[in-house]
């Protein structure tokens, strides 16, 4: 969505409900799932167990897609998407896949869509997905709703996809009516990871890509990985404390990380943080940072935006401290303490430290 | 080298408003910005320029307002700028988008043939980063995603070097011009244009294009037409049902403060307190 | 090549554009330079907008100027803790076909008049701040230097619209460091409302009709200064204003006076259930004539705000704005048709122009009110209170005769003035300063 129109649009040529003939043969609902250096990224699995609920409701079977250059992981992983729910599992093995690049994952993906015409494609809203799915539904000339929270089918067994619009400021809910796929994009822990069944089994079917390394433009120099050492992971943390601009300074920060060093989590803050330079990018939580799902999510000094709220909102338990009663994060926390964070975060460190009978760490 | 940066006016958005009965959004009176990540673009366009000489058009799509961000973009020092306005492209999803932005660039590129197209990572009001993506397509240009760095580019033979954010990772990327390159934020630092390149930017004329202008031929590829999605519903987001529990504070020690917190929060989360002292 | 204007303007609030406006449209070639981010994007009014002065730059500016609501109603509101005494004066004949004063906003109505300013063919550039004037060897002003890159733009001569507080002046030497005594900070919140609630709550019946109050009283405790309020379309403005140096005295921070104006009872039926959109703090001058700067010199002239020229009494100021910026266009414009350098002695043409509009006849009029307020400040709160007493105690019926009631009213004002003879000098120092 580029510009979503402030009111729905009603009464014009692309609210017709008619499906033309030659979309009419598209079924069953498919999550890509990916695969980089032999690893599947955890939203895909994510995505299989909504598209599981999506599948169950259209009365269609659930598949999966599995791109890469052959090798005995790649079986694995072809395995374990029946474990989260697949019935079918498409597979496209071939030596330009080994790693990614959108020339020859774009022409693998179209070329599957278009032999076994799927109605709804699901893909995660990470940097390959986003990457992948843009060049898929433009190739495809179909809709495509990105970073959706929310994905459910209607009565006419359409597709509803929702997500924030406006920097968040709202929610809308998009449909592609007249074209298939139906295709959404859905960012990292926004779904819950379903539980694997191991007894589960499904069908395989193979596609041939037939593309030479030669008509490849674009080459993988290097991969440069991340030091794990130093890299948030935020995302599937199961303890998260964060803090906000209520924290005024960049060593009242000290406190925020004592804290989830205690719980043994991660650290977060808000936005205006990383832009005043106290934290990095990849400890911002939120709509434009990271979309977390702990099981306690601790915040400090935090206002609680709606471009903040939407990246918190799947915690099982939030808990706000903020000085203002009247703070928006109280709207969406669990537990609330009207307080200064300075002083409560200390207490609640010594607290957790006592009870967990460790010491609380020193910076 | 003919580099061109596609950069949208967005409402900034922290100020947009929501009519409290109606629930529509009230774009009136919003301040509007270029959208920040493209200024990430822009940067790294002109120091292409300075290095390797040519020239940075700025493109954008939008209402005949939006010639305020191209007047602000040729402020920064961009050499050119082209608006295509057109009430036809109204509603225009990201495929609509790149269809008429794609169609310039093409038209464009007859003048001077293009060997970059640069765009943000993401708009903040869209924020779908698909815009990208769909004008490579389109025009089957190489696509460079997510990009931290440029590390080399070699004019002679058309190639360049990329860094490229991916999961778990920076992918080292060698690919060949003509090529479409999505910046991410925090690539390089914005300059300030000089005093001249302020008048020059003042003085200059934005050249404002129709859809025929641009070069579409198909307007049923555009606007709402040619949107293959539809918004059929626009909602605020709902308070949670249960209010917060708060914690009473009065006349506690923060000691028992904080006991007062952890005892609520194991009560709800039992399963934590497992895990946490096992 | 270093650039050359005919003219350089400073700022573009409205002294500024009227200025750059009528140096364009007669065809000089002019360089507006604003640190904001976009013109307006800084600047703060109530706001009301007096046509006159504006009428006089562009005649037909009602075609298209971003206006919110025409004054058909003017309140006067004295304040004590729980009660305001007013006279209200409402009339339809303010639903003429071209209004006299409108309600504003100051960021879409600055945009606006700053298209007008480049419609007419003045060059702005904006997000730049100018740091310095350029003298020649013999002090004359011929340019100026910016925050950017680039070196000095050089002009005939350098208007400065400045704004209030602007130090390029005061640091050319060309006009004095503001006297805390002399400027009021006024801080003003929006108040969202619904289009249809605004017009019910202040029972306006046209579309665009307005409604501004006046608020004088206990709303500044004790302070000199004065509280408004003015409806917008689907909008309140509403902010209190004192004097810096009264701020500084009763260390009162200015927005919880504002918070309490807010609370007051008979202003927060007005804005209940309002969402606020917009917090901001501005300085007025209100040192008045006798804190006029020298005005003019070789190279250069001051302007609106900049020169003192706010009429404080009466809450005028983006008025004397226009105007002033408007004499110094036409000074410059027949300065440069009569091939006259713009000296110091040729300017005088601007000093004469001046002293003969509203503008300085104004101002020399209340000359004597900053310092009798300043010195007298038990005028703001001694009178409405004794006002609010007399009233209370006239309409309660308790059983007391009106007589009683009378000789009651007149011992609460001798008591809030603290005696007979302090009511008679201040009667006479009012007469005084306002004749
Ligand atoms: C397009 C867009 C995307 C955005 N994306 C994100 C995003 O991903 N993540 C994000 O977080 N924001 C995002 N924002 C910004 C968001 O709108 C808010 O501005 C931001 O979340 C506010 O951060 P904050 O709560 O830390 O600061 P503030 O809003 O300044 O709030 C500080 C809070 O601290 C409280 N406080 C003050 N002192 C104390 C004390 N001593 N103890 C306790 N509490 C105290 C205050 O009452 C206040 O509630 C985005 C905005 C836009 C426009
Ligand atoms: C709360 C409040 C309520 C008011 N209500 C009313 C009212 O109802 N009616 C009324 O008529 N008047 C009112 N006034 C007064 C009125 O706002 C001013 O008199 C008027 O704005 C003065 O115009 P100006 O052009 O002189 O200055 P400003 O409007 O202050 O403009 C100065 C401009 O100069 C720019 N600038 C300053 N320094 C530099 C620099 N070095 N380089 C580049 N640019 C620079 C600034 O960015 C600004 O845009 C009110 C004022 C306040 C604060
Ligand atoms: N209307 C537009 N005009 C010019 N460029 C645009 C427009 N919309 C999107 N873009 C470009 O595409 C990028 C991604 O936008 P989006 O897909 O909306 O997140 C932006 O950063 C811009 O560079």
């Amino acid at each position: 969505m580029a510009n979503p129109p402030t009111k729905p649009a009603a009464g014009r040529a692309g609210m017709k409900k008619e499906l033309p003939e030659h979309f009419k043969a598209y079924r069953h609902v498919w999550v890509y799932v990916e695969v980089e250096r032999g690893r599947v990224h955890p939203v895909s699995w994510e995505l299989m167990g909504e598209g599981r609920k999506l599948a169950d409701k259209l009365g269609v079977e659930l598949a999966a897609v599995v791109l890469g250059a052959k090798s005995p992981e790649l079986k694995q992983v072809v395995r374990q998407t029946y474990h989260y729910g697949a019935d079918i599992c498409y597979i496209c093995e071939d030596a330009t896949l080994a790693e990614y690049r959108n020339q020859p994952y774009t022409r693998a993906l179209t070329d599957l869509v278009n032999t076994h015409k799927p109605e709804i494609l699901l893909l995660g809203a990470t940097t390959l997905g986003r990457d992948l799915a843009g060049s898929v539904a433009t190739t495809l000339k179909t809709g495509l709703t990105a970073d959706s929270t929310e994905l459910d089918v209607d009565d006419e067994k359409s597709l509803a996809a929702t997500r924030p619009t406006f920097g968040g400021t709202l929610l809308c809910t998009i449909h592609t009516l007249n074209f298939r796929p139906q295709m959404a994009t859905v960012r990292p822990r926004v779904m819950a990871m379903p539980e694997p069944d191991t007894t589960r089994s499904g069908r395989m079917v193979w596609h041939t890509l037939g593309m030479n390394e030669a008509d490849i433009v674009t080459k993988v120099l290097d991969f440069v990985a991340d030091a794990a050492s130093n890299k948030a992971n935020l995302a599937y943390a199961d303890i998260v404390v964060a803090g906000g601009m209520g924290l005024q300074n960049p060593q009242n920060f000290e406190l925020v990380k004592r804290l989830a060093a205690t719980l043994g989590g991660e650290y977060g803050c808000s936005r205006p943080v990383v832009q005043k330079g106290w934290m990095p990018a990849e400890r911002q939580i939120g709509q434009t940072g990271n979309t977390i799902r702990p099981k306690l999510y601790i915040a400090a000094g935090i206002s609680g935006a709606i471009q903040h709220r939407v990246g918190v909102e799947g915690s099982d338990l939030i808990v706000a401290i903020n000085t203002d009663p009247n703070a928006k994060i109280f709207e969406f926390a669990h537990l609330g303490i009207v307080a200064d964070a300075l002083t409560v975060l200390p207490a609640l460190t010594d607290a957790f430290a006592r009870r967990l009978g460790v010491r609380a760490l020193a910076s | 080298m003919h580099i061109v940066v596609c950069i949208k006016q967005v409402p900034d958005s922290a100020q947009i408003r929501v009519h409290p009965v109606t629930n529509t959004i009230m774009r009136q009176g919003v301040p509007t910005i270029i959208n920040p990540y493209d200024l990430f673009a822009l940067e790294e366009a002109m120091r292409l320029r300075d290095e390797f000489g040519g020239r940075v058009t700025v493109l954008c799509m939008g209402p005949p307002m939006a010639e305020d961000a191209l007047r602000r973009a040729l402020g920064l020092g961009a050499d050119q700028a082209v608006l295509i306005t057109d009430r036809r492209f109204a509603g225009s999803d990201t495929l609509a988008t790149s269809f008429a932005l794609a169609t310039a660039l093409e038209t464009l590129g007859k003048e001077h043939p293009i060997d970059i197209v640069f765009t943000g990572k993401q708009t903040i009001d869209g924020d779908t980063a698909q815009v990208g993506p769909g004008i490579a397509c389109r025009l089957e240009l190489n696509q460079l995603t997510y990009v931290a760095a440029i590390d080399s580019l070699d004019k002679a033979k058309g190639e360049i070097v990329a860094r490229r954010r991916a999961e778990g990772g920076v992918q080292v990327l060698k690919s060949k011009l003509p090529c479409l390159i999505t910046m991410l934020e925090g690539a390089n630092t914005l300059r300030r244009g000089s005093v001249q390149d302020m008048l020059r930017a003042a003085r200059a004329k934005v050249t404002v294009w129709s859809a025929e202008d641009a070069g579409v031929g198909d307007l049923l590829k555009c606007g709402l037409r040619g949107s293959p999605t539809v918004v059929k519903k626009v909602f605020a987001p709902q308070p949670r049902e249960e209010p917060a529990e708060m914690v009473a504070v009065e006349g506690k020690t923060p000691a028992q403060i904080g006991d007062a917190i952890l005892d609520l929060v194991f009560a709800r989360q039992p399963k934590l307190e497992a895990e946490l002292t096992a | 090549m270093a650039e050359h204007f005919d003219a350089i303007v400073v700022g573009a609030g409205p002294s500024g554009n009227a200025a750059a406006y009528t140096m364009a449209k007669a065809g000089l070639s002019v360089l507006q330079i604003d640190r904001g981010e976009y013109p307006g994007s800084k600047n703060v009014q109530g706001a009301i907008l007096y046509a006159d002065a504006l009428e006089r730059v562009i005649p037909d500016f009602r075609e298209d100027a971003p206006l919110e609501r025409h004054v058909v109603e003017q309140r006067m509101w004295f304040l004590d803790e729980t009660s305001h005494t007013g006279a209200h004066y409402r009339s339809d004949d303010f639903n003429e076909a071209k209004p006299n004063r409108y309600t504003i906003l100051r960021a879409p109505f600055d945009k606006w008049f700053s298209s007008k300013v480049r419609e007419a063919g003045a060059i702005l550039i904006c997000e730049t701040t100018v740091t310095e004037l350029v003298k020649d060897a013999r002090g004359r002003v011929i340019g100026v230097l910016t925050d950017r890159e680039g070196g000095a733009i050089y002009a005939d001569i350098v208007v400065l619209g400045e704004g209030v507080n602007g130090l390029i002046g005061q640091r050319a030497g060309l006009r004095p460091e503001l006297k805390p005594a002399h400027v009021a900070l006024a801080v003003k919140e929006t108040h969202f409302l619904p289009e249809e609630t605004v017009r019910e709550r202040f029972n306006l019946q046209g579309e665009e009709d307005g409604v501004v109050i006046e608020v004088f009283g206990g709303v500044s405790s004790g302070m000199v200064g004065t509280g408004f309020l003015y409806t917008n379309r689907e909008s309140i403005s509403i902010g209190v204003g004192c004097l810096i140096s009264d701020f500084a005295e009763t260390r009162i921070p200015p927005y919880e006076l504002l918070d309490r104006f807010k609370a007051h009872p008979s202003v927060a039926p007005l804005l209940k259930g309002s969402e606020m959109k917009e917090y901001v703090a501005h300085l007025i001058p209100e040192g008045g004539y006798n804190a006029i700067p020298r005005l003019t010199g070789d190279g250069w002239a001051i302007i609106g705000d900049a020169g003192q020229f706010v009429n404080a009494v009466h809450r005028e100021g983006s008025n004397l704005a226009m105007t002033t910026g408007r004499l110094v266009g036409e000074t410059v414009v027949q300065l440069k048709a009569e091939g006259k350098p713009c000296t110091d002695a040729n300017l005088k043409l601007y000093r004469d122009k001046l002293a003969g509009s509203f503008v300085m006849k104004d101002l020399k009029k209340y000359r004597k009110v900053p310092a009798l307020l300043e010195k007298n400040k038990h005028l703001l709160t001694a009178y409405p209170n004794a006002m609010s007493q007399a009233l209370q105690s006239m309409l309660r019926v308790d059983g007391a005769s009106k007589r009683e009631k009378e000789g009651q009213a007149l011992a609460a004002l001798k008591k809030n003035r603290g005696s007979w003879a302090g009511v008679a000098t201040d009667m006479f120092k009012l007469a005084r300063a306002w004749r």
